[in-house]
């Protein structure tokens, strides 16, 4: 779990052009929101805000920021995971990119409450490709951890 | 966080504190973090030890790029490096030739200004730096560079490449240092138009390749092709460095300000090698309030009263009565941010030709160095006391309603 949380965030911040960099998903995201729909009592809450406090360091960000706006859709998503889990692909997908869509958007409101207002219509490309690509996601963390 | 992965943990429902109380917990310490880290920097030295947590995986995500320029490097053919040596042997020249008056000029420029010596140049010493290929934050212009407090550097110092201005360090840690670049949204460099002195500010606009100067009326004289180079003022950068050329100028009869494009003459997208440079205090093209000590991270949000409009000294008499034409123009109620501050005095000077004649004559008046800001000068030069004569090329009479 740990080390996928790792790999999420080395994917997160890899160089990459700017384009691509823009359409990236936000993997340290998606990998904590699978730990926590999938086994909710091993992470949980801690990973997410240990996760999003990685994050603020790394993205140079309000200290708190992204560990505010993951442990806030980690909650839901650790509340709700019996719902979740059980609905298929598709949905989880959508319910995915509601998800980020929080997260995203409670960077958006810090970031204009702390005077680094960041207006691009871009950052929310994300949010898209991150439930494109949650299928994909789910399948490789799920060979990762069991054979079941 | 590995104890609660622990496989014992999760065999037991309901042992520990419930979910909704741990995120209260979290969400409480991660505002309180927030309000730390916004107000008086308490953070600071936690953010130091935890960039230097953070450098090693940078550095190892940087590391496969870095070999492949390594890898690249070491198997270059030797007519590349030939040409490449040519190349940089002609360009020594270049500047050779270029510098050779340099000394008779920096002598003759102490003599004008009745020195006994020529001054030492202003850039005291520099580092290299490489960048450490990073992403940051894609849609905000930062780097990191692979320098940080132990080899001196501080927070808000200039960095330039050979061509020109390119940033100034936002957060240093012990071994890297965060660079925010001219072109992020954020920034915002004090800038003279080289050709006639006029002052502004240039604010990046989130592309590599284009700086904006929004604070220039309709009718000022901009053209494509001006070199912009830094004020001096600020506190950051010293008087006279390169920053961009000036690419693209629209009036639109319809609107009280220019729009103006500049493009950085740094070479912005193609980073490997930084120089952060140091200068010196006491030199007269030194940055303006260096020895306030202001960084731009804090005047953005609180102000700096260093940079709050001074009385100009020289001038006094006639400060002071422009300053009693234009009370509104000078209002401190709206030096909130550090953007915003110049915003009243260019639209003042903005208000009819005569005035913006007058701000675009500012420097041939000579108040350019009396004036402490260049809220200040604006104020100087929309006085009804300063008979400017118009430069050649500005405001077409009656261009702005």
């Amino acid at each position: 779990m740990v080390l996928s949380a790792l790999a999420g965030l080395i994917l997160s911040v890899l160089p990459l052009p700017e384009w691509l960099a823009v359409v990236r998903p936000a993997f340290l995201v998606l990998a904590v929101l699978y730990w926590s729909i999938a086994a909710p009592r091993a992470g949980g809450l801690t990973l997410g805000f240990a996760s999003g406090l990685a994050l603020d360091v790394f993205r140079g960000a309000v200290l708190g920021q992204h560990a505010l706006a993951l442990t806030t859709i980690t909650y839901v998503a650790v509340r709700e995971h019996q719902k979740i889990r059980s609905k298929p692909a598709f949905q989880q997908s959508l319910i995915v990119f509601g998800a980020l869509a929080v997260y995203e958007f409670i960077l958006f409101a810090i970031d204009g409450w702390s005077g680094h207002p960041l207006t691009s219509p871009l950052r929310w490309i994300h949010t898209v490709t991150g439930a494109l690509v949650w299928p994909l996601a789910t399948a490789v963390l799920e060979r990762s951890h069991s054979p079941r | 966080m590995a104890a609660f992965a622990a496989g014992s943990y999760r065999s037991l429902p309901g042992r520990g504190p419930s979910p909704g109380f741990r995120f209260t917990l979290y969400a409480i310490l991660s505002t309180a973090f927030m309000f730390l880290d916004q107000r008086h920097g308490w953070l600071e030295q936690a953010r130091y030890y935890l960039s230097a947590a953070a450098y090693p995986l940078q550095l190892a995500v940087n590391s496969p790029p870095a070999a492949w320029r390594w890898l690249e490097q070491s198997f270059e053919t030797r007519a590349a490096l030939q040409a490449e040596n040519a190349a940089l042997r002609n360009r020594e020249h270049a500047l050779e030739l270029r510098s050779q008056r340099f000394e008779a000029l920096a002598r003759e420029n102490a003599e004008l200004r009745g020195l006994r010596d020529a001054l030492p140049p202003v850039a005291d010493r520099w580092i290299v730096a490489e960048v450490v290929n990073v992403d940051l934050n894609s849609l905000r212009q930062r780097v990191l560079i692979d320098r940080g407090a132990r080899n001196g550097l501080f927070k808000g110092q200039a960095v330039m490449d050979s061509y020109g201005l390119l940033g100034q360090t936002m957060r240093v840690g012990p071994w890297s240092a965060e660079v925010i670049l001219l072109t992020d949204p954020e920034h915002a460099v004090p800038v003279q138009i080289e050709r006639t002195g006029v002052r502004t500010i240039a604010v990046g606009t989130g592309d590599s390749q284009s700086l904006a100067l929004p604070y220039l009326p309709a009718n000022a004289d901009v053209m494509p092709g001006d070199l912009l180079v830094t004020s001096g003022l600020g506190g950051v950068f010293p008087q006279g460095y390169p920053v961009a050329r000036v690419t693209e100028v629209h009036h639109d009869s319809v609107q009280p300000l220019a729009q103006i494009r500049a493009q950085p003459l740094a070479q912005l997208d193609k980073l490997h090698e930084v120089m952060l440079v140091w200068f010196r205090a006491d030199h007269p093209a030194a940055p303006i309030g260096l020895a306030g000590g202001g960084t731009v991270d804090s005047d953005l949000t609180e102000g700096n009263p260093a940079f709050q409009p001074l009385p100009a000294p020289a001038r006094a008499g006639s400060a002071a009565a422009a300053r009693g034409a234009a009370p509104a123009a000078l209002k401190p109620s709206r030096s909130g941010k550090a953007k915003a501050k110049l915003a009243p005095s260019q639209a003042a000077s903005g208000k009819t030709a005569a005035s913006a004649r007058a701000a675009g004559s500012a420097k041939a008046v000579g108040s350019a160095k009396a004036a402490g800001s260049s809220k200040a000068a604006g104020a100087t030069a929309a006085g009804p006391s300063v008979p400017g004569p118009a430069p050649p090329g500005s405001a077409a009479p009656g261009a702005h309603p």
